[in-house]
C-alpha cells in the first residue's frame, strides 16, 4: 500500500537523491507556521495550493474562557496565524466556528482525509491520518514553508514493516491498549526510518476512530507514518462529510481506494507480531511511552533490566516519577485526570469514559477535566447528555484544544502532581514542569478518576443509565 | 544556510537515551514566532532548577564543557514532537555537530535544514567516545563532512556513513525550496494531469 500511495505521487525520481513527491492536503497549526509564512514573506514566494492548505488552532486555545488568551505571547502566536492565513488565503477554522479542534480530530471530521492522499502537519502526530489508509506524517518548520510554497516535499522512500495484531479483544481493552502494549514490548525506536502497517484481524475490527489512535502513536515507536488499508469501515466513516467525494463520485472514489490496498503476497522490510488475545489494559510508569505495564504488574526494579543504558533510564525515571520499584500499579494515587487530545478526545472515547463515570463521583482528591477534541465533538456530546454524565461524576468539562496533551495552554500540571492522562507523551515536564505523567485508555482514566487511584477497568463496577 | 564542511570542537556529553524535543526545548518556548533567540533555552530544566537556580551537575552547566559545539548523547537522540525549535536552539547554543548512535527521523531530517550535521556512530564507538570526553578535560573533535572522518589528534580516526545528497546540501549550504521549484514545470503537469481525472 505504502509502494502504491508513493508512486502516484513521486513527481521526480531520485536515483541517488531524495524524490519530489506531491502533497494532498497541508494542515497547519498556530505553532510550527509562523516562522514558515514569515519565509514565505522574505522570499517573496506565495502559498502554491491555497485550496490544499488547512488551518486551525489548538495547541494554544484556553478550554475555558477560551476568547480570552491571558498571555501575550500565545495570544500573538493565534493572531499572527489568522493574519497569515488572511494575507495568504489559506482557510482557517478559527475559534468562531464549530469546526476548529485538534487539528488531528478536525482533518478527518470534515472529511479532508482520504485514503491514498498524502497528508502533512508541522506535527509529529500527523500520522492519525494513517488510519483512513493515507501516507500521513509529520515535518519541520522548514518543510512546512517548502510545502506552503512548493506543494512538494523532497523525500527518501522509507522501509516497510507489517505490525500483525494477532487475535481477538477481550472486554475492557482498547486501541489504546494495543498501541500502548505494542510500545512496551518493541520499545520507542524499533519504526525508525519505518513506514508501518497494521494488519489482522484485531486491527479490522476496530472503529475508525479506535484506527485512528493506533495510528496517532506510530511516532512513538519512532515510525515515519502509520498505515492500515481502507476498507468498508472507512468508506462509512468518509461518506457524506463535507470534503468527501459526493454521490457518483464518492462510489467512484471508492473503487479507487480499494485498489491501494496491499497485495497478497507483498514483501515487507520487517514483519513483527503482536499477540491481543493475552493483552490487559495497559499503564505507563515512566518517562518515555515505552515505559509501560500491565494494570495488573508492578513498576520494574532497574537493576532486573538487561543493558546498562535501559537500567540508567529506568532508575531517572523513577526517580522523575517518584515510585518505588516493585509498587504494584494499582497502589498509585492520582492528582490529576486529563481526558482529550489527539489520541482519545474524540466522540467515541468520551462515551467510553462516560460509561465508567456514569453513577460514580470523582475523588476527592482528583481534579478531572475532559476536553472534546473539536466543537464538533463538544457539541454531539452535549447532545448526547454526556457532559452531563461527567459534570455530575464531578469532571470539568471543557471547550476543544490541545489542553494538557502539551500544557501550552493555562491547562499544566504543578510540579509532583500525578496525571492519569488519555494523551500519548509521558516525557519529563510535558504536562508542565515537575508533573508526573502515566499514559491510559480514557476507560482506565475515568476510573482512577473516581479511585484516586489506577483501578483495572475490566473489573468495574458499571451502572446503567438511570431511567427517567 | 550556512555551509558545514569542517568543524574543530570541544564535546560535551549528555549521557542519556531517549533524549526527546521536550526535553530539548519546553513547549513554554515555542509561543515565539521567530526562528532565533532559542539558544538560552535549550535544555531549560535540566539548566535551571524551578526557583531558576542553575543545576551545577549537568554538564552544560560545567566550566569545562562551555563554548562545546560537539554534542555527544545516546540513542534515539531527538524522539517526540517534530517541532524544529529544537535545532534551532541547538543550533543558537553554539553546537554544530551530534554525535549519537541513533536519531528519531523528523529531527535527524530538521538537522539538516539548519546546518548541523548529526553523525550516527555504533553503540561501541559512542561509548568510546563519552569514556574519552568524561577522562580528558577540554576534549575536542575534528569533524570532517569532506572526508567523513572524526579524528582526535591523539589517533583517533572513525570513518562516519552519510548520505550522500545530505552531504552535499550540507557541505554547500543549499536552499531546498529553490532546489524543488528548478521541477517546476514536471509539477505544474503533474497538477494538470491529476485535476483531468488521473487518479491519485
Amino acid at each position: 500500500m505504502f509502494e502504491k500511495i508513493w508512486n502516484n505521487h513521486v513527481i521526480v525520481a531520485g536515483e541517488e537523491k531524495p524524490s519530489i513527491l506531491y502533497i494532498d492536503l497541508h494542515l497547519v497549526h498556530e505553532v510550527t507556521s509562523p516562522q514558515a509564512f514569515e519565509g514565505l514573506r522574505l522570499t517573496g514566494r506565495k502559498v502554491r495550493r491555497p485550496d490544499l492548505t488547512f488551518a486551525t488552532m489548538d495547541h494554544n486555545v484556553p478550554t475555558k474562557d477560551r476568547f480570552n488568551i491571558s498571555d501575550p505571547i500565545s495570544k500573538q502566536q493565534v493572531d499572527t496565524l489568522t493574519e497569515n492565513c488572511r494575507e495568504f488565503g489559506v482557510k482557517l477554522y478559527d475559534l468562531n466556528t464549530i469546526d476548529q479542534g485538534v487539528v488531528h480530530v478536525m482533518g478527518p471530521e470534515l472529511g479532508l482525509t482520504h485514503p491514498g492522499k498524502t497528508i502533512v502537519c508541522g506535527d509529529s502526530h500527523t500520522s492519525t491520518h494513517g488510519a483512513f489508509g493515507a501516507l500521513a506524517f509529520g515535518i519541520g518548520t522548514s518543510e512546512v514553508e517548502h510545502v506552503l510554497a512548493t506543494q512538494c516535499l523532497q523525500q527518501s522512500k522509507a522501509k516497510t514493516m507489517v505490525i500483525r495484531f494477532n487475535g481477538k479483544r477481550k472486554p475492557g481493552i482498547t486501541a489504546k491498549d494495543m498501541i500502548l502494549g505494542l510500545i512496551a514490548k518493541y520499545g520507542t525506536d524499533f519504526g525508525t526510518g519505518y513506514v508501518m502497517e497494521y494488519t489482522g484481524e484485531a486491527i479490522r475490527s476496530l472503529t475508525m476512530e479506535e484506527r485512528m489512535t493506533v495510528c496517532n502513536m506510530s511516532i512513538e515507536a519512532g515510525a515515519r507514518a502509520g498505515l492500515i488499508a481502507p476498507d468498508e469501515t472507512t468508506f462509512e466513516y468518509l461518506r457524506g462529510r463535507e470534503y468527501a467525494p459526493q454521490g457518483a463520485a464518492f462510489d467512484a472514489a471508492v473503487e479507487q481506494w480499494k485498489a491501494l490496498c496491499t497485495d497478497d503476497g507483498a514483501e515487507f522490510d520487517s514483519v513483527l507480531d503482536f499477540d491481543v488475545d493475552s493483552l490487559i489494559p495497559q499503564v505507563t510508569w515512566g518517562t518515555s511511552p515505552g515505559m509501560g505495564t500491565g494494570i495488573t504488574s508492578s513498576v520494574p526494579v532497574p537493576e532486573n533490566l538487561p543493558t546498562e543504558n535501559e537500567r540508567k533510564a529506568a532508575a531517572n525515571a523513577l526517580e522523575y516519577m517518584d515510585l518505588k520499584p516493585g509498587t504494584p500499579m494499582t497502589d498509585i494515587e492520582i492528582d490529576y485526570v486529563f481526558i482529550g487530545s489527539c489520541t482519545n478526545g474524540r466522540i467515541e472515547d468520551l462515551r467510553a469514559a462516560a460509561s465508567v463515570a456514569r453513577g460514580h463521583k470523582v475523588s476527592p482528591r482528583v481534579t478531572a477535566i475532559v476536553v472534546p477534541g473539536s466543537g464538533r465533538v463538544k457539541i454531539q456530546a452535549e447532545k448526547e447528555g454526556l457532559d452531563k454524565v461527567f459534570t455530575e461524576a464531578g469532571f470539568e468539562w471543557r471547550d476543544a484544544g490541545c489542553s494538557m496533551c502539551l500544557a501550552m495552554n493555562p491547562d499544566v500540571l504543578k510540579p509532583g502532581q500525578r496525571c492519569a492522562s488519555t494523551s500519548n507523551r509521558n516525557f519529563e515536564g510535558r504536562q508542565g514542569r515537575g508533573g508526573r505523567t502515566h499514559l491510559v485508555s480514557p476507560e482506565m482514566a475515568a476510573a482512577a478518576a473516581v479511585q484516586g487511584r489506577f483501578v483495572d477497568v475490566r473489573t468495574w463496577d458499571f451502572k446503567s443509565e438511570v431511567k427517567a | 544556510m550556512e555551509p558545514f564542511v569542517k568543524l574543530n570542537g570541544l564535546v560535551a556529553p549528555v549521557d542519556r537515551v531517549n533524549v526527546d524535543t521536550d526535553a530539548i526545548i519546553p513547549k513554554q518556548f515555542l509561543k515565539r514566532i521567530e526562528r532565533s533567540g532559542f539558544g538560552q533555552f535549550l535544555f531549560f530544566e535540566w539548566r535551571w532548577d524551578e526557583q531558576g537556580n542553575v543545576i551545577p551537575e549537568f554538564n552544560l552547566n560545567k566550566p569545562r564543557y562551555q563554548g562545546a559545539s560537539v554534542l555527544l548523547s545516546r540513542a534515539n537522540f531527538g524522539c517526540g514532537s517534530s517541532r524544529e525549535h529544537a535545532p534551532w536552539a541547538i543550533m543558537d547554543y553554539g553546537f554544530r555537530c551530534i554525535i549519537a548512535p541513533s536519531f528519531a527521523d523528523i529531527f535527524y531530517n530538521n538537522c539538516f535544514k539548519n546546518g548541523i550535521l548529526p553523525i550516527k556512530l555504533s553503540e561501541e564507538q559512542v561509548d568510546d567516545l563519552f569514556n574519552r570526553t568524561n577522562a580528558t578535560e577540554g576534549y575536542k573533535l575534528n569533524v570532517d563532512l569532506e572526508n567523513k572522518t572524526i579524528t582526535d589528534g591523539e589517533g583517533l580516526n572513525i570513518p562516519f556513513e552519510l548520505d550522500e545528497h545530505r552531504r552535499q546540501f550540507l557541505l554547500q549550504g543549499l536552499d531546498d525550496i529553490g532546489l524543488t521549484l528548478q521541477h517546476e514545470a514536471a509539477i505544474t503537469a503533474y497538477e494538470a494531469k491529476r485535476a483531468a481525472g488521473a487518479t491519485a
